[in-house]
């Protein structure tokens, strides 16, 4: 549904408005799912109305902490990333690829799986994870073996973006050059903007069927104040990262850095618990598990989400070739904001700092990519010296 | 497994012992708790040796042994050389066979006080020093952690038995199951003091998924960091003594349990 960009006019619609939202998307077939309060933190679930959103949450994020905090004015998606990205639902962790039976004259039959797949409205994708499904998009499907599955999931799903306005302490978008202001693939984009005239949203756009449910939507014509009070909290967000990445070609610190201090350093604090790359909205790498039953006539093939940081995940008759945890942190780092290029044309970091946020002992790889980028000054200085 | 065949030319059915050592019966029972498949498995493999089920035996060799409980008399010792000499294959269920169970406490006290001041004739009992999980006294096919042990994993290694595959149990820690089944970090999002960062998978997340810490009950991950994980539960309020606690449940004697709360005991 997605990549018919094209300025559109804009409106503006009120909290009624974005309860109308969710009623036409859910009228059209759509399953919603959205930012919703639940366990002591902003998750993303399937809702049916406007009061599900998390209209007075916000959230305080630092290195492996988060905590939900009330906020006083109202605001519906004044926090950043949260526990889950969009990949759950697009590339979920556990799928059935096929069964197989074995019928009394002993022929197998296989089928694959066919479990239908739901049509979903994302609302409140954040320009980080817009870039991130785009980021999967061509991990996925960009290649000659793609994943139909997750094509499918994709290609249903309709995307309402949501631009930054209160980046988190872990944030560094700007770094990744990913937000805070929302970047291509949506259907729908909003801002949020509270002020003197209200709590409204400026709406825009981005694909046929956006303009369609825009024009069905109880709105009103943008005026200049709302955009430019839009532009200006999407600006200020901007100067409010909690993070950076240091200001070099990434790809290049990682190839010249694989020999670092820093890695031994890391992988003393690293519990190797897989968090960040569970929570990484770009991290798609899974594993397959064949499951028979009792009689040995019904046999089923699971893929299921896997990370580089599990040792069985390079397992080999020899035993994992990624043993130690410094192989398994360098691994995932250095492919998150190195090789991934090379694989993949781009950065596989958005900035959207969910692994910094959920990774229990806090390692921060804006941290990390400082301290290898300093050693590596330091090294070259001893060399020119 | 199912290959052989008896002297009339019928084929064979499995057979399958469950031997108890040191033990509570949890993980034996979690066989009688398989209620839908129990008739499944009874078909498939001939239940020779099962005393919790039924005082009637058969003779082994058995193909498949399950082995609960720990070592903990020089009786015991004996007794599991014997069950590896008449088991095809061995597999030890629960966290007393695979780590010594909570029993093993005893390993950081004095037996020989003990006995002495519960037992009126502490000359009549016969208890070794240590309590010691299977794997120090024979070697063993395959582990399956946990106090007790998940039902379904039970059914997995029967399965992949019978089918002569791998069973599919994740050595990893319990964080990719809280993360697979969507559940928030009760560490990160809570500060709740959790040993799932540090805990083999398995039990599918239960206690994290109620909104309390991992308690360790599957004992270690394939792949820890204690010494980088401690200091996570002091911030999130537990003292030296509560570290010591938490490790020191039923999978004391896991060699990284051990040696964590040996490190924190030394502290105070």
């Amino acid at each position: 549904m997605t990549g018919c960009e094209r300025d559109s006019a804009d409106a503006v619609i009120d909290k009624d408005g974005m309860d109308a939202l969710i009623t036409i998307l859910a009228a059209r077939g759509r399953t919603v799912v959205g930012p919703t309060v639940r366990d002591g933190a902003i998750i993303l679930a399937e809702i049916s109305g406007g009061a599900e959103l998390p209209y007075g949450w916000g959230v305080e994020l630092e290195a492996g902490r988060y905590r939900l905090v009330a906020r006083d004015d109202g605001a519906a998606f004044a926090h950043s990333a949260g526990p889950q990205s969009w990949k759950t639902f697009l590339h979920p962790p556990r799928v059935r690829e096929w069964s197989a039976d074995r019928d009394a004259d002993g022929t197998i039959v296989v089928t694959a799986d066919d479990t239908p797949v739901p049509a979903y409205a994302f609302l409140g994708v954040r320009p980080c994870d817009l870039r991130a499904i785009a980021v999967q998009d061509r991990v996925l499907t960009g290649g000659r073996y793609g994943d139909s599955a997750y094509r499918r999931r994709r290609d249903g799903a309709f995307l309402v973006a949501v631009e930054c306005t209160e980046p988190g302490a872990t944030c560094f978008c700007v770094s990744m050059e990913t937000g805070p202001a929302v970047g291509p693939g949506y259907d729908l984009a909003l801002t949020e903007v509270l002020d003197g005239d209200g709590h409204r949203f400026l709406v825009r756009a981005g694909s046929g069927e956006g303009a369609a449910v825009l024009a069905e939507l109880p709105s009103r014509a943008a005026d200049s104040a709302t955009r430019s009070a839009a532009r200006d909290r999407v600006a200020e967000a901007a100067d409010r990262m909690g993070r950076t990445m240091p200001l070099v070609d990434l790809r290049t610190l990682m190839r010249e850095t694989l020999d670092a201090e820093r890695w031994n350093d890391v992988t003393s604090r690293c519990l190797t618990c897989g968090n960040c790359t569970m929570v990484c909205p770009t991290c798609f790498c899974t594993t397959v598990e064949d499951v028979t039953d009792l009689t040995g006539d019904h046999a089923e093939r699971w893929r299921h989400w896997e990370s580089c940081f599990d040792r069985d995940f390079t397992h080999v008759p020899t035993g994992p070739v990624r043993d130690s945890p410094r192989s398994r942190y360098r691994q995932w780092a250095t492919h998150k904001l190195g090789t991934w290029y090379d694989q993949f044309g781009s950065s596989g970091c958005v900035g959207c700092g969910r692994c910094i946020v959920w990774c229990p002992v806090g390692i921060d790889i804006t941290e990390e990519a400082h301290a290898l980028n300093r050693e590596r000054g330091r090294s070259t200085a001893q060399e020119a010296g | 497994m199912p290959t052989d065949e008896t002297p009339g030319g019928a084929p064979r059915r499995p057979t399958l012992a469950v031997w108890k050592f040191a033990s509570c019966d949890g993980c034996q029972l979690t066989l009688l708790d398989c209620e839908d498949e129990l008739l499944g498995i009874a078909e498939k493999v001939d239940i020779s040796h099962f005393l919790e089920a039924s005082s009637a035996t058969a003779p082994g060799p058995y193909d498949l042994s399950l082995v609960e409980g720990s070592v903990t008399t020089p009786r015991d010792v004996e007794r599991i050389r014997h069950v590896r000499a008449v088991s095809r294959r061995l597999v030890t269920i629960g966290a007393c066979a695979t780590a010594g169970g909570v029993q093993a406490l005893r390993n950081y006290a004095d037996v020989a006080e003990f006995q002495a001041v519960v037992y009126a004739r502490p000359d009549y009992v016969a208890a070794l020093a240590t309590s010691t999980p299977i794997a120090a006294h024979v070697p063993v096919d395959f582990e399956l952690r946990g106090c007790p042990i998940d039902r379904g994993q039970l059914l997995e290694v029967i399965t992949a038995h019978l089918a002569g595959r791998t069973p599919g149990v994740p050595r990893h820690s319990v964080c990719f199951e809280c993360k697979q089944r969507g559940t928030t970090c009760v560490t990160v999002a809570h500060g709740t003091p959790c040993l799932g960062p540090v805990t083999h998978a398995g039990c599918g997340a239960l206690c994290p998924t109620m909104g309390r810490g991992c308690y360790g009950c599957f004992g270690p991950s394939d792949s820890t960091n204690l010494p980088a994980f401690v200091p996570l539960l002091r911030r999130d309020g537990m003292d030296t003594l509560d570290v010591v606690r938490v490790l020191r449940t039923f999978n004391t004697a896991a060699e990284e349990f051990d040696a964590a709360s040996r490190d924190e005991e030394e502290l105070r």
